[in-house]
């Protein structure tokens, strides 16, 4: 008897580069009051990988990304524990600034939410307080993120309009490339598809996947099959915990833990 | 209330039919050994007349197994017991041919010819037949170690058939008139040979599902 997938795992004896990390979590726990929402989280988010977060509501992965930009203090009784390493550095360091962080750690969220305002200027804000104010650079910007967030040739012509005059998909698309106006280096996406009709949805994903090609992505999803989609890595959050992380081929084929496998299968949650 | 309840459910059905499918298999090659020592070719014909029925039962395996697949978008194990029940309903419509194929040979060995089937066709077919029933069990425990059994049963299935086709091989030189009896005795041989290779394959499958991982049980 010959196990042929372990033969071939021998046989390929292809060097993996040690891949870079955007994020490097470590021993992390965050407490809203007394209540502890997460336990010893330890994970690294490589760079130009897309990382997805699945879990049953509740288990603590949509406070786990918006650790990830410190946007979760927002919330006054929010205590942490652990580090979380950016590019070497802690983001927890007092002398840490947390607007830079904001700034290269972009954000999008459920809902689309665009600004009450223009389709050019919703891209063209961050860029504007950030302190560009020539209109052929600013053209130049929201004409590039437009284009990255693959919807330029919907909104080329209609610039000037109301963004509330977009459909949801496309107001979605509009938010990430409000994001990328600004160049951040990772975007954080917090179930970004779940207002969001099919075939929009197939349309964010194939743009998720070429989006990382220049930057690195962590996305919250309650879709199995778009984390099995879209990621390289996926973590399985429960009740605070990773139960397991690893190569998202590897967890939706053949999961280690059997608490990944009821849940991926359904069998609870 | 249990979660996926139905499809759960479904894929029990699932592994009903396939049993069923293989005990009609195995009932094939049953009749289709009687007849070959029985000179029956009128049964004999009957078995390849009801093939189409076999293959009409690998058809709904496979079509419930598409569906399910399509309608549940099942993963992990869920998704290696749909992919091992269109391989497996595969490998029973391919061991229903070999029953076919044997009973071809019983018609044209007619039922005038001279010869005395040997027995060892018949210890063949048991051993399959016990391979059969032994990889069906293993498919309903999901039980690897019952799987790994097969592959110890079709040695001694590839040994009886090299000593068996030696043995006949030796009948063509003192008996060249029977040649073409001999032949089909050989292919005979060969077809519950193939058969059993089919059972090791049902095993590695039960390896697959359970393990997530590629064996090859046929080495």
């Amino acid at each position: 008897m010959v196990n042929l997938t372990q033969l071939r795992e021998n046989n390929s004896n292809i060097e993996v580069a040690t891949k870079e990390n955007v994020f490097e979590v470590s021993n992390l726990n965050l407490w809203y009051g007394e209540d502890q929402a997460l336990y010893d989280i330890n994970m690294n988010m490589g760079k130009n990988e897309i990382t997805a977060i699945i879990g049953p509501s509740g288990c603590g992965k949509s406070t786990f990304i918006k650790t990830l930009n410190r946007m979760v203090e927002l919330v006054p009784s929010v205590k942490t524990s652990g580090t979380i390493k950016y590019k070497d550095s802690n983001i927890f360091d007092p002398k840490f600034a947390v607007e830079d962080l904001r700034t290269q750690v972009g954000m999008v969220f459920q809902k689309p939410n665009p600004f009450p305002k223009s389709i050019y200027d919703n891209v063209a804000y961050g860029a504007k307080i950030h302190g560009i104010k020539k209109k052929k650079d600013l053209d130049i910007i929201v004409e590039k993120s437009l284009r990255d967030a693959a919807i330029w040739d919907e909104v080329k012509d209609r610039l000037k309009e109301n963004a509330y005059s977009l459909s949801g998909g496309q107001q979605q698309r509009l938010c990430i490339a409000r994001c990328l106006a600004i160049e951040p280096d990772v975007i954080l996406m917090d179930e970004p598809t779940s207002a969001l009709d099919p075939i929009s949805t197939l349309k964010l994903e194939e743009l998720v996947q070429n989006l990382k090609e220049k930057y690195s992505i962590v996305i919250v999803t309650h879709n199995m099959q778009q984390a099995a989609r879209v990621s390289d890595k996926t973590a399985f959050f429960l009740n605070g915990e990773i139960v397991e992380f690893s190569n998202t081929d590897v967890l939706f084929s053949n999961p280690e833990d059997k608490r990944t496998e009821d849940y991926i299968t359904g069998r609870f949650g | 209330m249990t979660i996926r309840a139905n499809f759960s459910g479904e894929l029990n059905e699932l592994k009903v039919q396939i049993k069923e499918f293989a005990s009609v298999v195995d009932d094939a090659l049953k009749k289709a050994v009687e007849c070959l020592y029985q000179k029956d070719v009128e049964r004999a014909q009957t078995i390849i007349d009801n093939d189409v029925k076999l293959d009409e039962k690998e058809l709904e395996i496979n079509e419930k197994a598409i569906l399910l697949i399509a309608k549940q978008q099942p993963l992990a194990k869920d998704l290696r017991r749909l992919i091992i029940a269109l391989r497996i309903s595969s490998d029973l419509e391919r061991m229903a041919d070999h029953a076919v194929n044997i009973a071809k040979a019983t018609i044209r060995l007619g039922q005038d010819h001279p010869l005395t089937i040997h027995t060892e066709i018949s210890a063949m077919a048991e051993q399959a037949r016990d391979m059969v029933s032994l990889a069906i069990k293993a498919f309903e425990h999901e039980d690897i170690s019952l799987a790994r059994k097969l592959a110890e049963m079709d040695d001694k299935v590839d040994k009886m058939y090299n000593q068996f086709t030696q043995k006949l091989l030796t009948e063509t030189a003192s008996n060249p008139q029977y040649i073409q009896h001999i032949m089909q005795m050989s292919f005979s041989a060969r077809f519950i040979e193939r058969y059993a290779d089919h059972c090791t394959n049902i095993g590695e499958n039960i390896f697959y599902l359970v393990k997530g991982e590629a064996y090859d049980l046929n080495v």
